[in-house]
């Protein structure tokens, strides 16, 4: 009935508002997902914005790799940190007690997310096309972006798995340890011809490096499978991923809620 | 009338830890009830049943008539949770009109503000607060949805003197605006303030549910420690609720430590190393709560 609970839609603009404040002003989140991926870019990207190899243009690769970091890195500090740390402060007992509904909480920290990986790549694209003078095809540009935002869904997914599972104090050295390796293992830093052989045979195995094929297909680099492939084995990840965070999801809820 | 809110013969048992055996409480409008009890009482799984936060292992708990978890039950209470913490990177202002949202009619942000004495610090980053700040902080997340009940578990923790005296002032105006307020405590003292209805919770069990005064009646308000050559005899017929004795040194509980010393001269003991303290929360229910004890046995 009206007048007795509060409007939803009100709700999730002030929460979405509070998530994104959260983020905004936390120092790990703008030097890892918005600082780190521009520094690299200028380091790696910027003098190969012009040059093409084997029919790839050398700048936009780099760009697709970094901006796939950078989006990826959004999607498991906010949700992975963010989480823990809710949980940790016991933020979420008290949300619980309000008249808040919860799913007004997961459609904000989501807005919030893609928010941010937006406002990572509007970064990252102002960069190289000003100051890197990279060119690409309006086309190309947007197809890049979705592909980056869609692709990004199963570390979403790993996000919520490490956030409901592990203490905040241990949050974002556990995103670092898995994120990392598995970024460079991909290719995301150093293409994977250049990458010994060993971390080659490895890479087909993890997500990254999937999401590495949609988005450098994006920019003109042929995929080393058909795209389906990696779709599948995306979707895959997402639903391991899911799966895990559901777990320990509703671990923590009957830890705290029961 | 219903009850505002209600707790029907509820059990809560955390793995094989019985937090609360079987207990009933109804509170209606209006009231200002205060629930007291030392440490690992249940007196905060009492207010998590009643919130809804927390499930009975049997019986049950009403909020307004109505599952505590139901939206509209939560949209009029207001709380203030023992520990818990909110996001350190917002500020005062801006949690506060987060919350406010969460509720159908809530108070102006400013006035919420204003009742918990937060003006200065408005604009103020929450990781910038003090102790006490933070403590009224959550009181004003707790009165913003303007709440017909309020739920305060130790709501003075961490607050100093003066700060607690604000904020049980702050609290005697909300109860003028007839407000419902359900408190937990250690303080007897803050109960009496405050509260109508005192109700003592020990161990999982109700073990009394009156007046203050009443209460405080049958409560030891001071320590005695002493040396003295002494044993239980010593001590029949005075007003004390509880002795120990070890090794020469002899504590009592009482709330006549004049009487029960003039008493002790006057039969020519000995004692030395005498101390008169208020007795601890833990003391002052030892009495009131020993009655409980030939239950817990086996």
């Amino acid at each position: 009935m009206s007048g007795e609970v509060a409007p939803f839609g009100g709700m999730v603009v002030q929460q979405t508002r509070g998530e994104f404040l959260k983020l905004w002003r936390s120092p790990i989140f703008s030097i890892f997902s918005l600082a780190l991926p521009v520094m690299f870019y200028v380091f790696f990207g910027l003098q190969n914005a012009q040059r093409v190899e084997q029919g790839v243009n050398i700048g936009a690769y780099v760009l697709a790799s970094l901006s796939a970091y950078a989006v990826a890195n959004v999607m498991l500090f906010s949700f992975g940190i963010g989480v823990a740390l809710d949980r940790g402060r016991k933020y979420d007992v008290l949300m619980r007690a309000t008249a808040l509904r919860p799913i007004a909480t997961m459609i904000a920290k989501l807005l919030t997310g893609v928010a941010f990986a937006l406002l990572a790549l509007v970064v990252l694209f102002a960069v190289a096309a000003l100051v890197g003078g990279q060119r690409m095809e309006t086309s190309q540009w947007l197809t890049l972006t979705w592909r980056l935002l869609i692709g990004a869904i199963p570390f979403l997914a790993l996000g919520f798995a490490i956030g409901y599972s592990v203490s905040p104090n241990a949050a974002p050295a556990v995103v670092n340890l898995i994120a990392l390796p598995m970024y460079f293992g991909s290719g995301l830093f150093i293409p994977l011809d250049q990458l010994p052989s060993f971390i080659r045979s490895i890479a087909p195995y993890l997500p990254a490096y999937h999401y590495g094929q949609i988005v450098w297909d994006a920019v003109g680099k042929p995929p080393d499978n058909p795209l389906w492939q990696s779709a599948a084995w995306l979707i895959g990840y997402t639903l391991l991923f899911a799966a895990i965070a559901v777990r320990a999801y509703r671990a923590d809820e009957s830890k705290k809620f029961s | 009338m219903t009850a505002v809110v209600e707790l029907i013969a509820a059990k809560k048992t955390y793995g094989q830890v019985d937090a609360l055996r079987g207990v009933n409480i109804a509170i209606q409008a209006g009231e200002v009830v205060a629930m007291l009890g030392p440490n690992g009482a249940g007196k905060t799984t009492s207010i998590s049943l009643m919130l809804g936060l927390r499930q009975p292992t049997s019986g049950q708990a009403r909020l307004f008539g109505l599952d505590p978890r139901d939206a509209r039950a939560r949209s009029r209470c207001g709380v203030m949770l023992q520990e818990s913490g909110v996001p350190e990177l917002l500020k005062v202002r801006e949690i506060l009109e987060i919350f406010s949202s969460y509720y159908p009619h809530p108070l102006p942000v400013a006035t919420a503000i204003g009742l918990a004495g937060l003006g200065e610090k408005a604009n103020a980053r929450i990781d910038h607060l003090s102790g006490g700040q933070r403590q009224r902080l959550y009181y004003a997340l707790a009165v913003v949805g303007d709440p017909e009940v309020l739920f305060l578990d130790e709501p003075t923790a961490g607050m100093d003197v003066e700060g607690r005296r604000g904020f049980l002032d702050g609290l005697r105006e909300s109860v003028k605006g007839g407000k419902t307020i359900v408190l937990t405590t250690h303080y007897l003292e803050e109960a009496d303030e405050i509260a109508q209805r005192v109700i003592v919770i020990d161990r999982g069990q109700l073990v009394a549910d009156a007046p203050p005064a009443e209460i405080k009646r049958r409560v030891a308000g001071k320590t005695m420690r002493f040396a003295a050559r002494a044993d239980e005899r010593t001590f029949a017929g005075l007003p004390v609720q509880h002795v120990e004795i070890a090794d020469g040194r002899v504590r009592l509980l009482t709330n006549e430590p004049e009487t029960v010393l003039k008493a002790l001269f006057a039969s020519g003991l000995e004692l030395s190393d005498l101390e008169v303290t208020g007795a601890d929360l833990e003391d002052a229910f030892l009495a009131l709560t020993s009655r409980a004890e030939d239950r817990r046995v086996g």
